[in-house]
């Protein structure tokens, strides 16, 4: 290894720019560059800024560059906006094929969107490897700079070369007779400003704030955390998103749970505000939009089913665990799981009653009525004195005839419709009626008898998400961390003030903060009066640019970090 | 309870005219010939804050018996949020000020707070009940947060654009300069939006139109000026009122499209007029007010109320933001836009500390990104809520 021995005979590493001991600088490129840049690590050695031979330290280079690092963000944050032009595909209504419907609705534009893929851009690989190139650099970064910055700022000198208090932003030479004096009474000031004083041979060295400088390595330490708690999502059994369709009076597994618990349904709710119920200032709004939704709400019971009973067996007396109305913003929660409201059907059919009529008397024989979900086993309704119905068909959702049968386009009750065979003491064969809404067709011929509905029993079905999500409290952990760090690094600065008091008779003073030069220099001028000593220096270069930042990049002056 | 809802209004209109009077101060404090310094002391100044203080106390009065006439917070639709936006504006300017004393930030941070809550009160105003989503003690705290840490980081885009109207040489022309100009226009446009709105409402142009949705149903637009671009399929249904026949197809949501066109016929009017009786650009009309501006302050006020800001907007804007979303809607994250214009921002302004610290983008640079950032919190405050259609459609 190269090793930079400095004047003072401080033995430096490989890459250092400044040496540990005195401050020195220890490069000629060292000395070029600002001081605030070459402050930043302390002028520590940085692998990346030391080795850049091997595979392994290019790509390490590559991914500890903050230049790299703004470039991944930047990316991200152009191809995030993108996915906004268009809705994703998971908002798009599912019983359309998304090929169609962008082509349809956005033209040519939303064609194209399809085909590259931006319509499930946040699910693409090419995003989830910009997200994990980001936590590479972080961590890269991070541990390029950090674990020198920690030793650096372990191992700090209170005596410092004049070199170094000469190149600080912040430094002024004051002549006069009682150094040591003056030395004293600033340390003074600044210690009751909070500042740790270290003396040593006529130097002084005054820190505050140190800690704030761990702040960016706390903070990507939380993103790190987080974006960990964000894979774990992938791993089977971290993660339930089930939807559970549960109808008024409905007692049912919820799904997920390993049949290990059940949910009654016991009422659902929606509530809307009205005008002259709820607050008059409300009205205004009302008259304009018309209702407002003010409530959804399922009263529901959580039942857990005993060890050793059987898989599937929820009508068995199982033990009430406890009841709770779930509304929007107030889940259920159990073992892990929430439960929450998200949709609802309100007035689904439920049950129908009917009554048998002489068509030409209009003499009644009696009503009977069919539980759209759990009809007559053998479909057999008895009306007495000889009079019965059999439900020859049940189609809860009937969407015409096909050969001459009825369908039903699904399991649901949106339609119901039925065959009946209605028997009666003259006509012990039956007569066939089919019975719908808006709908009464007699197939086999003319009938003496009739059905005519009589009765409708409706309910609402309630929809309610199944969540469990077990990477909770790694996300909450690391936004917890992320917090502390950035507020840490923004809240805070660490400033440091050396003062030297030179065997020339002079008294030197040097200035440095990592960000804030408004607030030391706010601390130096308090802990420099009564000192008839003027506040030292500002050497800032920024005055007047006339918009001249790329002349300065072209000068060298900035942008020099890597 | 109306009647206190009243009383709130009245509130909100006094600080509306209290933060002119302490502009019309603040740009006394920089011309004062007698004191001539633009930091610390100067009578000015003084009465200026002093009376912005009492504009903020008038507007917290609006916002507290707004509050309890509404029964909740009163963040709850666009017109709220963005006036509390600018209440936050005005907060953050107080507390920038009295950290660093600077008028000249007055002179312009106020005028900005001012047309914003002209802006907001272009929406419907009524105090409208809360939906199921929005009955939770989250509604305050993470609204609240966002709208703070947006108002401390518009606070650097104030401290930028002074920056760059010192910083820019007008004399040279280039992207610079127009590109300022641009930003300027901006503002420019929201007053014509603000003056169209008006002229308007009280020449009653408003008009109703049939049209067919992209759904294919036939549903009424509401328009608030003479329709310059008609929508699909639409039908007139207000007699007398003025039409062209330039129909949009359905997708385009043809009312908006037309009040765009109208704020920006109005904007670019008014302008031009500016233009042609100063002969000026903007830029060198409020050029003089900065001359004696020290831009190293105001860089170190733009990069420190960054610094203040990125925090309560990671806070507000991420985090409140995914405890509320996995309360009320089941999942912290779920890509909805305005959720996606969050990560934007937060991702925007973690570049701008990289740039700043790891590569000395300091001064004029910064300035820009300032800028920049402000139009990104601008973008998702306003355009998407009014183009992009999500879970946090605001009426
Ligand atoms: C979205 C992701 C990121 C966030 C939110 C973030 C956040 C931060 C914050 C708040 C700071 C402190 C800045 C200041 O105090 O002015 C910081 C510093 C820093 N970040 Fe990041 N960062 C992110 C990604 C990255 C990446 C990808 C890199 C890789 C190059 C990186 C490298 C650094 C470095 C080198 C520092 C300076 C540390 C120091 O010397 O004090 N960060 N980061």
């Amino acid at each position: 290894m190269n090793e930079l021995v400095c004047k003072c005979g401080h033995v430096n590493k490989e890459g250092s720019e400044l040496c540990l001991q005195c401050g020195r600088t220890l490069t000629e490129q060292a000395e070029q560059r600002k001081t605030s840049d070459v402050m930043r690590y302390e002028g520590m050695a940085r692998r990346s800024q030391t080795y850049k031979r091997s595979v392994i330290d290019r790509i390490w280079n590559f991914f500890s560059s903050v230049k790299v690092g703004v470039w991944l963000i930047v990316i991200t944050l152009v191809a995030s906006a993108i996915g906004t032009i268009f809705p994703q595909e998971l908002f798009i209504p599912r019983n359309i094929d998304p090929a169609a419907y962008y082509e349809d609705r956005y033209g040519l534009a939303g064609k194209i969107y399809y085909v590259l893929g931006f319509h499930n851009l946040y699910g693409s690989w090419w995003y989830m490897l910009l997200i994990a190139a980001i936590g590479t650099s972080i961590i890269i970064a991070s541990l390029d700079r950090g674990v020198p910055l920690y030793k650096a700022l372990k191992n700090q000198r209170v005596e410092r070369h004049g070199s170094f208090l000469k190149r600080q932003r912040i430094y002024s030479e004051y002549v006069t007779d009682r150094p040591v004096e003056k030395l004293e009474e600033i340390g003074a000031g600044l210690e009751k400003k909070k500042y740790k004083i270290r003396k040593e041979n006529n130097h002084l060295l005054a820190e505050k704030g140190r800690f704030s400088r761990w702040g960016p390595y706390v903070n990507h330490t939380g993103l790190i955390i987080f974006l960990i708690g964000a894979m774990l999502r992938f791993v089977p059994g971290m993660y339930v998103d089930e939807q559970l369709w549960i109808r008024e009076g409905e007692t049912l597994n919820i799904p997920g749970t390993d049949q290990q618990y059940f949910l009654e349904n016991k009422g659902f709710t929606l509530e809307t505000y009205n005008e002259g119920q709820d607050s008059d200032v409300f009205d205004a709004t009302l008259q304009r939009v018309g209702p407002v939704a003010k409530n959804f709400q399922t009263d529901a019971v959580l039942y857990k089913r005993e060890e050793g009973d059987i898989a599937g067996s929820a009508n068995r007396e199982m033990e009430p665990l406890f009841e709770q109305p779930i509304q929007v913003n107030i889940p259920l929660k159990f073992d892990g799981f929430a439960l929450y409201q998200t949709d609802y059907i309100e007035n689904e059919f439920h049950t129908m009653s009917f009554t048998l009529e002489n068509k030409e008397t209009e003499e009644s024989f009696g009503q009977f009525t069919v539980d759209l979900f759990n009809p007559e086993q053998d479909g057999l309704y008895d009306l007495g004195n000889g009079y019965q119905v059999e439900m020859m068909g049940l189609y809860p959702d009937f969407s015409g005839f096909e050969d001459g049968e009825p369908q039903s386009a699904s399991p649901l009750p949106n339609n119901p419709a039925f065959l009946f065979k209605m028997i009666t003491p003259d006509k012990p064969d039956g007569e066939v009626a089919f019975i719908g809404i808006q709908q009464n067709l007699e197939p086999l011929g003319e009938n003496e008898y009739a059905l005519s509905f009589s009765g409708l029993e409706t309910r609402d079905v309630s929809g309610l998400t199944v969540r469990k999500d077990l990477t909770l409290w790694i996300l909450a952990l690391g936004g917890a961390i992320f917090m502390i760090g950035v507020v840490q690094g923004a809240y805070w600065n660490h400033r440091r003030v050396w003062l030297k008091a030179g065997e020339d008779g002079k008294l030197y003073v040097a200035g440095h903060t990592n960000k804030n030069w408004f607030g030391l220099k706010k601390d130096l001028s308090a802990s420099f009066e009564g000192t008839d000593l003027a506040i030292p220096e500002d050497h800032q270069e920024l005055k007047d640019s006339k918009g001249t930042a790329k002349e300065e990049q072209e000068r060298g002056t900035t942008g020099q970090h890597q | 309870m109306a009647q206190l809802a009243s009383i709130s209004s009245t509130l909100l209109y006094t600080a509306f005219v209290l933060y002119l009077i302490a502009t019309v101060f603040f740009a006394g404090s920089i011309k004062s010939k007698k004191h001539t310094n633009q930091i610390g002391k100067n009578r000015w100044a003084t009465i200026g804050i002093t009376i912005t203080i009492i504009g903020f106390a008038a507007q917290l009065g609006y916002f507290i018996t707004r509050w309890i006439a509404a029964g909740h917070a009163p963040l709850s639709n666009l017109f709220e949020f963005i006036t509390f936006f600018a209440m936050m504006l005005v907060l953050s300017f107080i507390i920038i000020y009295f950290m660093y004393r600077l008028h000249i930030l007055g002179v312009f941070a106020l005028p900005i707070a001012l047309l914003i809550i002209a802006y907001s009160s272009m929406f419907p105003r009524d105090v409208s009940p809360l939906i199921p989503a929005l009955q939770s003690d989250w509604l305050f705290i993470h609204v609240s947060t966002v709208a703070a840490g947006e108002a401390i980081l518009a606070i650097s885009f104030v401290a930028g654009l002074i920056y760059l109207l010192k910083d820019v040489d007008l004399t040279k022309g280039g992207k610079q300069v127009f590109w300022l100009e641009a930003v300027l226009i901006g503002l420019m446009l929201v007053v014509g939006f603000i003056v169209s709105s008006i002229s308007f409402s009280i020449a009653g142009a408003g008009a109703e139109f049939s049209y067919v949705n992209p759904e294919d149903q036939q549903v009424t637009a509401e328009y608030a000026m003479p329709a310059l671009v008609v929508p699909n399929e639409g039908e007139l249904l207000t007699e007398g009122a003025f039409a062209t026949s330039l129909e949009m197809p359905a997708i385009v949501n043809a009312a908006r499209l037309n009040t765009v066109i109208w704020s920006l016929l109005f904007g670019a009017g008014i302008y031009l007029l500016i233009r042609l009786i100063t002969r000026k650009k903007l830029a060198g009309i409020l050029q003089p007010l900065v001359r004696k501006a020290n831009p190293d302050l105001l860089d170190e006020i733009g990069y420190r109320s960054v610094l203040i800001g990125f925090p309560v907007f990671t806070l507000g804007g991420l985090i409140f933001a995914m405890i509320w979303a996995q309360i009320a809607w089941t999942r912290f994250w779920g890509w909805d836009p305005k959720e996606v214009w969050a990560l934007i921002t937060f991702l925007f302004y973690a570049a701008f500390l990289h740039l700043r610290l790891s590569r000395g983008w300091e001064g004029n640079r910064s300035a820009w990104l300032a800028v920049i950032g402000f139009v990104i919190i601008m973008f998702n405050l306003v355009a998407v809520n009014l183009i992009i259609a999500g879970l946090h459609s605001y009426a």
